[in-house]
């Protein structure tokens, strides 16, 4: 999508405008074109009016407000979108802030509108107002492509579907009349069900990791995820799926204790933790493996052994100091334990390559036997080595008693090496299945369908 | 104290309202492009040297002024270079470009230390309002950098809020990235707000060599480039608000030298302390309504802009 509206360039491929061949340099190439996009991060200026972000692409040489705002209006009223064209735009809330992303591409006459993920920041009112909008859009004679994977959406909203998994189009312009939700979701979740390599079931003791009624909000101030209530035994390895955005980061932000919560309890080991310290969290033993490998659990340009003792570096002092000769100690037992391949343990961190840079990471993670292990997206982006060895050191940390939460994005993933699994969507447990039984379509329809449909247990 | 007197406080600080207004009013309007320029007083030293030496030289005041405000461009465009160009840190850049501008006027200048100015703007009469009491000497019998800095408030305030070009200058300093996508280059907006921020800092130099002191010293400015660039805090980025602190700062100025005279027994240095004093007060005023509403600085200000190669 940010090939067609001008972001990346493609290697190779044409695109082609009522049968023209086009090749846009930059998102204003693309525009002038005919195509515009609404990204999930809206490129609004919040001091600016509604008005005066609508014509920042194409105003005339000298404005007249008044006579601005007028036309800003009547453009918005043909299209049912109700926003006030003199109102700042900080004062807007997130789903008025989309009609003016909408209005900014309608303002440039394109007829080709590309909305990513749309309904993400939306309240479900807003979410039927947006469907009406698009409907009135598609009736002046534009195209529409919606992108989203809530199947309810796309079947109330759109004409057809195409459906893309893994870079690959697996099904194309699906009339949505004779299409089923559930044939939908089996093309989006796919069918290669791969029981490979399972490994040996665990006989799970106690709770650990216990969430009580637990609820947070996310970055933008809407709820992330609301009353989850589960635990996590011993021995066991709990994997959450579903797509990403559905408050599986939050959920972890908040085990970890990176992101207060506002409602519920959390405990571990039986003690109460919802408002403790991550310092205090990872010294009763709690181990987090970040989404974001570089941003949150380790800093770019320290060097290897900086970021190894990162967690542990009041072990390796005297006094104010840090002990360097027992830090890089520390740090090439990390190293060798853990398989990181690394030329230089004084060089920034980031030099690694991905796989390094997560063994590094969940090393440092483990080395402090935890007893509860958070591990968010631990193996997205790694190679097939990568991939397996994280894995393995989860399946191990199991034998040994540690309680794991997986987030995964990866349902055949999860499916192999989870001994339960969850799924979550909008924030809420949407089932609970065993992935020796389970069958994929379930699961999709439960990771999809925003509670529509009815979920196994 | 004595009407006279008092008649010409007021002038003073209509006088030094206007050269502080100028300088203010460049340094605006870099900042609303999101270039923090810091050389202010670097480049009013600029101006004020070359206006003296194409005055002493060539004995034409219009000509001085000129050349004040291209040495003015031309310095401010050295900070573009590398802050908007390079991407480099925009307060190092530009606290080395007040070192510059100063070191370079005081080279540039100093066979014309203590010469009899070569050409001068003199007031400008305003048949019939000039004799006015009061009104007459204040407003209507002043240099013509004056009107001039007046002006300038009026375009700048049009073209920022009125224009195309003031839209997506004042887009460029509040989201780089967003003026990209929306199709206006960022490098040229910034760099023609800089450099023409760089020529109104050096007519505010010139006035003050053309016509306020009217001689060539060392350390002439002093200091006048950075209550500019407070100004433009205190006034909250807009031209008008930036105007009427101007005129409050102008007053600080001429106050400082008439104090003794008019027998007040009160530091002059803590006069001189009060236009920062006052800014920091606003800066207190715009944080504690930062809770409601978004500051007023330009939200880019400080920021280079590469544009994202993914």
């Amino acid at each position: 999508m940010n090939i067609l509206a001008g972001v990346y360039r493609p290697d190779n491929g044409e695109l082609k405008i009522h049968g023209q061949p086009h090749q846009f340099r930059n998102p204003a190439d693309a525009l002038n074109a005919g195509i515009g996009m609404v990204h999930q991060e809206f490129r609004l200026i919040p001091s600016f009016s509604v008005a005066e972000n609508v014509i920042l692409g194409s105003a005339a040489r000298v404005l007249r407000n008044k006579q601005v705002e007028l036309e800003v209006s009547e453009l918005a009223e043909r299209f049912g979108l109700k926003v006030d064209p003199s109102q700042p735009l900080w004062q807007l809330s997130m789903g008025e802030r989309q009609k003016v992303e909408i209005l900014k591409i309608l303002w440039r006459n394109a007829q080709v509108l590309i909305l990513d993920e749309p309904t993400t920041v939306l309240t479900p009112s807003e979410v039927d107002e947006l469907g009406e909008i698009l409907t009135k859009m598609a009736e002046d004679g534009r195209s529409i492509i919606f992108i989203s994977h809530k199947l309810h959406e796309v079947s109330g909203i759109c004409d057809e579907a195409t459906v893309l998994r893994q870079g690959k189009t697996v099904a194309s312009a699906l009339p949505i009349e004779s299409t089923d939700q559930r044939e939908l979701a089996q093309l989006m979740v796919g069918t290669s069900a791969s029981t490979a390599d399972r490994p040996e079931p665990n006989t799970p003791g106690g709770p650990l990791l216990e969430l009580d009624r637990l609820s947070a909000l996310g970055d933008r101030g809407l709820e992330a995820f609301s009353n989850l209530t589960f635990q996590v035994n011993a021995g066991e390895i709990v994997g959450i799926a579903g797509v990403a955005g559905n408050g599986q980061r939050e959920l972890a932000d908040v085990i970890a204790g990176l992101r207060p919560s506002t409602a519920g309890s959390l405990s571990m080991n039986g003690s109460d933790i919802t408002e403790a310290s991550p310092q205090f969290r990872f010294k009763s033993g709690l181990a987090y493996i970040p989404e974001d490998r570089l941003g949150v659990g380790l800093a770019p340009r320290l060097s290897i052994t900086d970021n190894a003792i990162l967690r542990v570096y009041r072990q390796q002092r005297r006094g104010p100091f840090i002990l360097a000769e027992k830090a890089l100690a520390y740090c090439k037992d990390i190293v060798q334990r853990f398989g990181v391949r690394s030329a230089d343990l004084d060089g920034p961190i980031a030099a690694l390559s991905g796989g390094n840079l997560q063994r590094l990471l969940v090393g440092r993670e483990l080395d402090g036997q935890p007893s509860v292990i958070v591990a968010s997206q631990p193996t997205r982006g790694l190679d097939v080595q990568g991939v397996k060895a994280i894995q393995e050191l989860l399946i191990e940390q199991r034998n040994s008693g540690v309680a794991v939460i997986m987030i995964s994005e990866d349902l055949d993933e999860l499916l192999t090496i989870a001994d339960r699994l969850l799924v979550m969507e909008s924030g809420l447990i949407r089932g609970e299945f065993d992935p020796r039984t389970a069958s994929r379509d379930e699961v999709g329809m439960a990771m999809l369908s925003d509670g529509q449909a009815t979920t196994g247990i | 104290m004595t009407e006279a007197s008092l008649i010409g406080l007021f002038v003073a600080t209509v006088s030094f309202g206007a050269l502080l207004y100028l300088a203010a009013l460049g340094e605006l309007l870099a900042e609303k492009a999101g270039v923090l320029n810091l050389g202010v007083e670097g480049m009013m030293a600029i101006g004020a040297v070359t206006a003296f030496i194409v005055g002493v030289e060539f004995k034409n005041p219009w000509a001085a002024l000129l050349v004040a405000m291209l040495s003015g461009a031309i310095l401010a465009s050295v900070h573009g270079f590398f802050t908007v160009g390079l991407g480099a840190e925009q307060v190092v850049s530009g606290l080395s470009l007040t070192i510059l501008g100063l070191g370079l006027a005081a080279y540039l200048g100093k066979d014309y230390v203590g010469l009899p100015p070569g050409a001068e703007l003199v007031p400008v009469e305003w048949a019939g309002f000039s004799d006015l009491p009061w009104v007459g000497p204040i407003f209507f019998n002043q240099a013509p950098i004056v009107y001039l800095a007046l002006l300038m408030g009026i375009a700048v305030s049009f073209v920022l809020s009125s224009t195309r070009l003031g839209l997506a200058l004042r887009a460029a300093g509040e989201s780089a990235s967003s003026t990209d996508s929306a199709g206006h280059s960022v490098l040229g907006l910034r760099l023609s707000a800089v450099a023409a921020g760089g020529a109104l800092a050096g007519a505010s130099g010139a006035y003050l060599t053309l016509s306020i002191t009217p001689q060539w010293a060392e350390g002439l400015t002093a200091g006048r480039g950075w209550i500019a660039v407070a100004l433009v805090i205190f006034g909250a980025w807009r031209p008008g608000r930036v105007g009427i602190g101007a005129l409050i700062f102008g007053g600080t100025l001429a106050l400082k030298t008439r104090l003794q005279p008019f027998g007040v027994d009160f530091s002059p240095i803590i006069l001189s302390m009060l236009p920062y004093v006052l800014t920091l007060a606003i800066l207190l005023i715009i944080s504690i309504q930062a809770r409601k509403r978004p500051s007023p600085a330009p939200f880019g200000l400080g920021l280079p802009y590469r544009r994202e190669e993914r």
